[in-house]
């Protein structure tokens, strides 16, 4: 046999998950053979994982879409009746119906996009278009862990920085089962480990990566701050903090007024220098001095703060430096309290806040670097404190996940671990200013027929002026984001965007456009109920979201609903970029963008979904796709990629390698026709290594900010204080008390507004717990990531779902015996919300008042491309059915979500488990009508012998 | 292990088709000797027929569990290691003797090569049993032997595998050759065969106790502790990394329920011990026709030994299984 | 005398099953290809795999481990699995000690299978020959791949490098050193196969903070719990009375 490995490698980079490794791979007679990771690739160094080792199944499952298909008349949505039509009809009735809402009313054409990694261009699109109405997936995801530490630290975890796990000594490691930086992850916890370093887990289940962990703390879901809070309260009440990093670089110091009838409580006090216009923190605040004994401007030489205590200004102004504040906040968070909230003992409590501590403070780490900070003092080394913590999903898919958030984030800053070696370190283009300068309009007239959005589609408000809401504070988007219901709701909230639409509150729309989200499957919640919304019409037989097109490259659940269904490409088949706009693959080392090019050609009639909002911009005569005279600009996406820049002349496009005309410069410089190539020929990336003196400290790195200014990846260079103390949230929490001179809550949001927008983080049940009775609904629920799947996306790949065919709820063995129920008997799961039936499986693994199961396994019959016999279906269940979307509350319905971020709350819902009835179906409960094969799908086959090259037989 | 059909047949239908022919051999023997009515050419001549037919039917039953039956030819090459490849080479060499020994019978071409002491001519189908006996008893050796001699089967590695093998198929050959006697009207061999049958259904009885009792009491060697290297006592697999079944949960486990297969085990008994005996013993103590009866005995003991070949695969405990108990 | 084995530590696996679909993609289209897969898209989806990934769960809640555990052939230095196959297409490398399979002399007797007590040969249920790990001999040898790439699919593919390869004879290859430094044992000892691979155990880092390290010298309370002085000013004792 042929023993050739292959004929020809080309290099790419992998989207069978959003981590996007370096690939090659590996053609022999034009089909994929091999797919291996690309050595010389930054993020995966040259490893693979289980999915991305799949990637050729992916390109022969027969769940691939392959033409453009329209719903037949009469048909159902939701019973995937199709037919095919050609591109050039799509375009035509896409223009058209487009072109009237953009003429008419932008707002009612919504937008929304899930696990894709184009939001610079689908952003660009939502914002030329002119509608409020677009997000991509960070809302249902976890962006309580971009607001809450971007709100704190000026970055993030997630794809913004992570644990320096080289230099680290002991790492933390919080709710986090598989991630977004998937490869890169284990290599460098493998790495970890085997320098000796110490790994803990704080999860309430032990898989994955908690498995090699060198101790497992379960904790109850949602406590998580409870925990945080009486770490912190432990480590300052032992002086294990870091006193000199806080001074310096927090907001520790800074005196707050705390005169209850002034306008200005709970305001910083600043000196009388003019007040600094831009979107950074002006440098104006103020220290009680211990030298002098009097108040001076932060950072004045020689001045040392008082930390704590409590001051009186001459005018008799009372104040307290922000640390007291934060003292006198953990006060009463003890580790006893926080036993009790966590199920953790408070010894573990107190020893793991004295490891914390005694580690980051005994085994300081200087590297011979020398650096400036912003204020011009010169630094001979840079200093850090071992001690790294990651956390996810765990920490945000909770209601009260902001503020746990916040609570991590200045643990971290209390141990000194801020960008610094062995701690937490950015990527770019993080750190930005708290918050960083986007901003949407900030009321409905940033909405014109005709013209584009005035102001960003997604943005980051720093007080209640910039929300996007009308003179009576009502939302302008539909999903209510920015609005005083969810004011920091800086990713948007696709998860509401369907029942909004349905219930036409706050306004019903016309088109709603999915791009690669399963939103009538497992980024829904409340997945029954909203499938039936797809489909409601109103008296007039209307139906109630009059619309509805899915771009998707497999035919998932969401399809099936669709009234046109773009078929996209796959990964190996199209362009990409992984852009600075967006969400770049940026190392701590410096930034870092890449490319994808395609290796094969697309499958059918399938077109890359940039093609089709290029050419939808070109006919809608959008004015970033045209030129003056109204004509297409850009022949398609690589050549849009290649010669779009922000503004004329501003040098900065998506893709921020060898620009300039030759390829000369880098982030910012003129079009480079030949970019694309260049890329090709440096293995898909862009990498761009920092001075070392730029790469740590970058909060407060003079020459870092400088850099950073120069080649516009920031307009302002001013240091970024960690915001021990969020000025930001309590001028929020002002505003909700009627006092200062921004904009009012309306009254019926007044409490919530002030409740939650504390400028301190404190804990409060998650809000699901504190609306269900605890004692019929005994359990938490929630799900995990299993690392050989991607979300529902690949159950149809031939090899993966061998790994996962079905998924069962994993029950602490005491807690299921308690409930008379064996090992792998078929039980209910019920929440306030629905029940599913399923399968127990017994674990020593998980902690007792918590169930879990693995994430989107479950799938919906004949979906996929599957028979309805497939396990999937049979066996498999989807335990978004038993989670609400929305919460009851005094006025109607709210979001079930954060109620600073909009964060949508999955892991908050509380069952109770029991036996199913002998004589019930041994199969998952509901189940739904069999969707049937679509046109141009190939067949399934029963029996695959793949053998690349040869027809795929050998 | 999950019992395979094919592999059931083929050691019981020649088992018995070695018993028959062990059973023709020692009648004419007998006959020789003048301890027994000297049987017939043809008699013989047919019975071998009859034991070849049960060898082909084996032999085409063990072709159903090769993946590439046109190439079993390569099975003969490694006889120096392999029990397979040992009863490969002797089960066709047995059965050309069985063919020559039936031929020459039928042709009744048997010349004396000679006379030995005390006058005992030395006549070709006597050398050709003598022969055909001794590859019959190989024969049960090597077909046992593929069982016994694989060391993690514990309840397969034992000497009982082959004193099993051999006594129940000789006394399902012994039964069968007695009602092949019995029918083809060689009275004076009934009473013969019958109590020879019985003596090998009693001993086997007793030996395939043996068995089962020290099956009962076996530990196993491997558990897993040793199998992932996890010196902890209690360990519980959650997943084998796949849902939807392998090779390796389809060939080793029998997928049958405990109370099945205490079952199986009453039946075996039953069937190929206590009712063959049973009806063998009516024949001696009784005056029924005993060709009804004893093909009664011999298709019961035969379904019995089917039973118990099923068993013996059902209950042999692959250490592999330790590794596949969760689907999850 | 060579013998190339693999070496899994499961210190640092953490069951990504990068090492499975890897192999399985890398073998399909290689010389012990193609691997069935049956009912790919319908119930219970079943194939040849030649690496499968386990999880156990070892001790009670709250002391309990997780551990992931990766197996394919072990490659034993005694292969029960070999001297019982009937057509030698079952056999141990002199070379390498690398247990193969012959596909064309296969006649698919799954005699060999019986006899490994690892459960890792797999009969593929459409070319009906025996198949197994094979150490990627097309891999290893390979010499149109570049020097570096000539190692086995799943040790290229893991991202944990928990799968270390090399020659278990060489005492001072990657993979006998991790076994002596790291407590390497093999699997079932009990029956004298001599597994080539090796698996190396959990090993837990811990660390004891003693009562007087949590509190030093320059502890900052020193300075932050001085409350400032009161203004000279404000009421005193002095103000109201005489000793
Ligand atoms: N219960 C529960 N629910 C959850 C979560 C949870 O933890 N628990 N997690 C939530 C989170 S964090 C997220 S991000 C969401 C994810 O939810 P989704 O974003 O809905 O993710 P997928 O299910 O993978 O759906 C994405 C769609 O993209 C399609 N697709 C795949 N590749 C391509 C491509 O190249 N082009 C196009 N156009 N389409 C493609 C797939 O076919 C699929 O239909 O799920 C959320 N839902
Ligand atoms: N293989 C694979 N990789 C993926 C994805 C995928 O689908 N498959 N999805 C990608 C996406 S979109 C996302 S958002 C990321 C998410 O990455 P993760 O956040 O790692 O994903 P989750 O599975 O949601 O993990 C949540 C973890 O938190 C734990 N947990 C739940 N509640 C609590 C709690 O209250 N406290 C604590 N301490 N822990 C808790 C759960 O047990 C689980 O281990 O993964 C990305 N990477
Ligand atoms: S982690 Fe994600 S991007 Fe990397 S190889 Fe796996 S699937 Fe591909
Ligand atoms: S593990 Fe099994 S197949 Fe591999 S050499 Fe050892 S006995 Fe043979
Ligand atoms: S299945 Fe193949 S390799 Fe195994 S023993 Fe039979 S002939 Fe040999
Ligand atoms: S060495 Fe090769 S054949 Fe063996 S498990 Fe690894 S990838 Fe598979
Ligand atoms: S690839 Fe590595 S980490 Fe992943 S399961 Fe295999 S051995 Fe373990
Ligand atoms: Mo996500």
């Amino acid at each position: 046999m042929a023993q050739t490995p292959s004929q020809e490698i080309k290099n790419t980079t992998c989207y069978m998950c959003a981590c996007r490794c370096g690939i090659r791979v590996h053609l022999r007679d034009g089909e994929v053979r091999y797919i291996d990771g690309n050595p010389e690739h930054p993020i995966n160094e040259g490893v693979i994982c289980a999915k991305g080792a799949s990637g050729i199944m992916k390109q022969h499952s027969p769940a691939r879409l392959t033409q453009p298909l329209r719903r037949k008349a009469g048909a159902e949505r939701g019973d995937g009746e199709f037919e095919p039509i050609s591109w050039e009809e799509t375009f035509e009735i896409l223009a058209e119906r487009l072109g009237h809402i953009r003429e008419t009313d932008p707002k009612r054409f919504a937008l929304f996009t899930g696990r894709d990694q184009m939001q610079a261009l689908t952003g660009l699109f939502a914002k030329q278009f002119g509608t409020p109405n677009y997000a991509a997936h960070g809302g249902f995801c976890s962006v309580n862990m971009a607001a809450g530490m971007i709100y704190t630290i000026g970055g993030s975890f997630w794809e913004f920085g992570g644990p320096d796990l080289e230099r680290s000594k002991l790492f933390v490691m919080i709710g986090t089962a598989e991630d977004h930086h998937s490869n890169p992850l284990k290599v460098a916890i493998s790495k970890f480990k085997r320098q000796g370093g110490r790994f803990i887990s704080i999860n309430p289940v032990r898989t994955g990566y908690s498995a090699i962990a060198d101790e497992w703390v379960p904790i109850r879901p949602g406590t998580d701050g409870a925990l945080l809070l009486a770490l912190i309260h432990e480590i300052m009440s032992k002086g294990l903090y870091d006193r000199d990093f806080l001074v310096r670089y927090s907001n520790a110091g800074q005196l707050v007024n705390m005169d209850e009838d002034s306008d200005a409580f709970g305001m910083f006090l600043r000196s009388d220098a003019p007040p600094a216009e831009g979107c950074y923190d002006a440098q104006d605040q103020l220290w009680w001095d211990r030298k002098t004994g009097r108040p001076v401007q932060t950072h004045t030489p020689g001045a040392d703060p008082y930390l704590l205590g409590e001051f009186t200004l001459k005018d008799g102004t009372r104040t307290k430096p922000a640390f007291q504040l934060l003292q006198d906040r953990v006060a009463e968070y003890t580790p006893e309290w926080a036993e009790r909230i966590t199920g953790i003992s408070a010894e573990d409590i107190r020893r793991l806040a004295h490891e914390m501590g005694v580690t980051a403070r005994d085994q300081r780490i200087e590297l011979p670097i020398a650096w400036t900070d912003s204020w011009g003092e010169e630094h001979e080394s840079v200093t850090g404190n071992p001690v790294s913590f990651h956390a996810m999903r765990g920490l945000a898919a909770h209601s009260n996940g902001f503020h746990t958030i916040r609570s991590l984030s200045i643990l971290m800053s209390l141990l000194g671990t801020i960008d610094r070696p062995g701690g937490f370190r950015h990527k770019a283009p993080f750190p930005r200013p708290i918050p960083p300068c986007a901003r949407t309009p900030k009321g409905p007239e940033g909405v014109q027929a005709g013209k584009p959005l005035d102001g960003m589609v997604l943005g980051w408000p720093a007080d209640p002026d910039d929300l996007f809401v009308d003179d009576k504070g009502e939302p302008v988007r539909l999903d209510k984001a920015f609005s005083w219901e969810y004011p920091l709701a800086v990713h948007g909230m696709m998860h509401n965007a369907i029942t909004n639409a349905w219930r036409g509150d706050p306004y019903p729309i016309d088109t709603l456009l999915i791009f690669m989200a399963n939103m009538a499957w497992n980024s829904t919640m409340n997945t029954e109920e909203v499938r039936k919304m797809l489909n409601d019409k109103d008296d007039n037989g209307e139906y109630k979201i009059p619309f509805l097109v899915v771009a998707d490259a497999f035919q998932s659940e969401m399809t099936a609903f669709a009234d046109l269904i773009l078929p996209d490409t796959t990964y190996l088949e199209r362009h990409d970029v992984m852009s600075m706009l967006d969400r770049p693959i940026s190392e701590f080392d410096g930034p870092v963008d890449s490319v994808r090019i395609p290796v094969v050609p697309p499958k059918g009639e399938c077109k890359p979904f940039q093609e089709v909002l290029i050419e939808l911009g070109s006919r809608l005569k959008l004015p970033a796709f045209v030129n003056d005279k109204g004509e297409r600009k850009y022949r398609d996406y690589p050549d849009f990629v290649v010669n779009y820049e922000t503004e004329p002349g501003s040098g900065i496009g998506f893709l921020a390698g060898w620009r300039g005309k030759g390829g000369e410069k880098s982030l910012r410089g003129e079009p480079n026709p030949n970019q694309w190539e260049m890329y090709a020929q440096n293995n898909c990336v862009f990498q761009y290594e920092l001075p070392r003196s730029y790469q740590y400290m970058r909060n407060w790195n003079k020459g870092y900010l400088e850099w950073s200014q120069r080649n516009r990846i920031t307009r302002f260079g001013e240091p970024i204080l960690i915001h021990l103390y969020s000025e930001v949230l309590m001028k929020f929490r002002a505003a909700a008390q009627g006092k200062g001179p921004s904009r009012k809550a309306p009254a019926h949001l007044a409490k919530r507004v002030e409740t939650f927008f504390d400028p301190l983080p404190f804990y409060y049940d998650p809000l699901e717990y504190q609306s269900t009775n605890k004692h019929t609904y005994p359990l938490a629920a929630i799900t995990q990531r299993p690392m050989a799947m991607y979300h529902s996306w690949d159950s149809q790949n031939a090899w993966l779902r061998q790994i996962h065919a079905h998924n069962l709820l994993y029950v602490n063995a005491r807690t299921a015996h308690a409930a008379g129920i064996q090992d792998e008997d078929w039980i209910w799961v019920e929440s306030q919300w629905g029940r599913v039936r399923c399968m127990a499986k017994y674990s020593e693994a998980v902690e007792p008042g918590t169930v879990w199961t693995w994430n989107a396994i479950g799938k919906a019959s004949g979906a996929w491309n599957l028979t309805p016999r497939a396990n999937e279906s049979r066996k498999g269940f989807l335990l978004n059915h038993l989670i609400s979307e929305e919460l009851p509350s005094d006025d109607g319905p709210i979001s079930n979500s954060d109620p600073v971020t909009g964060q949508a709350a999955w892991y908050d819902v509380r069952v109770r488990i029991y036996k199913a009835e002998e004589g019930e179906p041994q199969e998952t409960s509901p189940q739904f009508k069999p969707l049937k094969p679509y046109p141009g799908q190939s067949t399934r086959a029963r029996v695959l012998n793949f053998f690349a090259g040869l027809g795929g037989k050998k | 292990m999950h019992p395979a059909f094919s592999v059931i047949f083929l050691t019981t239908l020649i088992g018995a088709g070695q018993g028959l022919f062990l059973a023709l051999f020692g009648a004419e023997s007998l006959g020789l000797l003048g301890v027994l009515p000297a049987p017939g050419s043809e008699f013989l001549a047919l019975g071998s027929l009859i034991a070849l037919i049960f060898l082909v039917l084996g032999l085409v039953a063990s072709f159903f569990h090769l993946g590439r039956p046109e190439r079993a030819w390569r099975t003969a090459t490694k006889w120096r290691t392999s029990w397979l490849s040992r009863e490969v080479i002797v089960l066709p060499a047995f059965m050309g003797v069985v063919f020559l020994y039936g031929v020459a019978h039928w042709f009744g071409f048997n010349p004396p090569l000679g006379t030995l002491a005390g006058g005992y001519p030395v006549l070709p189908t006597v050398l050709l049993g003598a022969l055909g006996a001794l590859l019959a008893i190989v024969l049960y050796i090597t077909t046992a032997m593929i069982y016994a001699c694989i060391k993690f089967l514990q309840e397969w590695h034992s000497p009982l595998t082959v004193v099993n093998y051999t006594v129940l198929g000789a006394a399902s050959g012994f039964t069968l050759a007695a009602a092949y006697a019995a029918w083809a009207g060689a009275a004076g061999l009934v009473n013969f065969l019958v109590t020879v049958a019985i003596v090998l259904t009693v001993l086997g009885l007793a030996t395939r106790a043996a068995s089962l009792v020290r099956n009962s009491r076996i530990k196993a060697k491997s558990t897993l502790q040793t199998a992932i290297g996890v010196k902890h006592p209690k360990i519980q697999q959650k997943s084998q990394g796949f849902m939807g079944g392998s090779f390796n949960t389809r060939e080793f486990f029998h997928h049958v329920s405990a109370a099945f297969l205490r079952g199986m085990k009453w039946v075996f008994l039953l069937a190929a011990f206590v009712i063959p005996a049973i009806l063998l013993l009516v024949v001696l103590a009784t005056r029924v026709d005993p060709t009804g009866v004893l093909i009664a005995a011999f298709v019961t003991q035969y379904l019995g030994l089917i039973a118990e070949r099923w068993f013996f695969f059902a209950q042999a405990n692959h250490p592999q299984n330790i590794y596949y108990q969760s689907v999850a | 005398m060579t013998q190339l084995a693999l070496v899994i530590d499961l210190n640092v696996c953490v069951g990504c099953h990068a090492c499975v679909t890897s192999c399985k993609e890398w073998n399909t289209s290689g010389d012990a290809g193609p691997l069935v897969d049956q009912n790919p898209y319908d119930a219970d989806p079943t194939g040849t795999f030649f690496n499968r990934v386990q999880s156990f769960e070892v001790g009670e809640y709250p002391n309990t481990e997780t551990v992931h555990f990766p197996k394919s052939c072990l490659h034993c230095e005694e292969p029960p699995c070999v001297p019982v196959c009937p057509t030698g297409a079952s056999y141990k490398r002199e070379s390498d000690g690398i247990v193969l399979v012959d596909y064309d002399k296969c006649i698919g007797c799954k005699y060999c299978s019986w006899a490994c007590p690892y459960g890792v040969r797999e009969v593929d249920a459409e070319r009906k020959v025996m198949t197994k790990c094979t150490l990627c001999v097309d891999r290893i040898y390979n010499e149109e791949l570049p020097e570096w790439d000539r190692k086995p699919a799943c040790v290229r593919a893991c991202p944990t490098n928990a799968r270390l390869y090399g020659d278990i004879h060489d005492p001072e290859s990657v993979v006998s050193k991790a076994i002596r430094e790291a407590g390497g044992y093999q699997l079932m000892p009990e029956w004298g196969t001599k597994p080539a691979n090796h698996y190396l155990p959990r090993r837990k880092t811990q660390v004891t903070i003693r009562e007087d390290e949590v509190e030093r010298a320059d502890n900052p309370l020193k300075i932050d719990s001085q409350l400032p002085k009161p203004g000279q000013e404000e009421p005193s004792l002095d103000d109201v009375t005489s000793w």
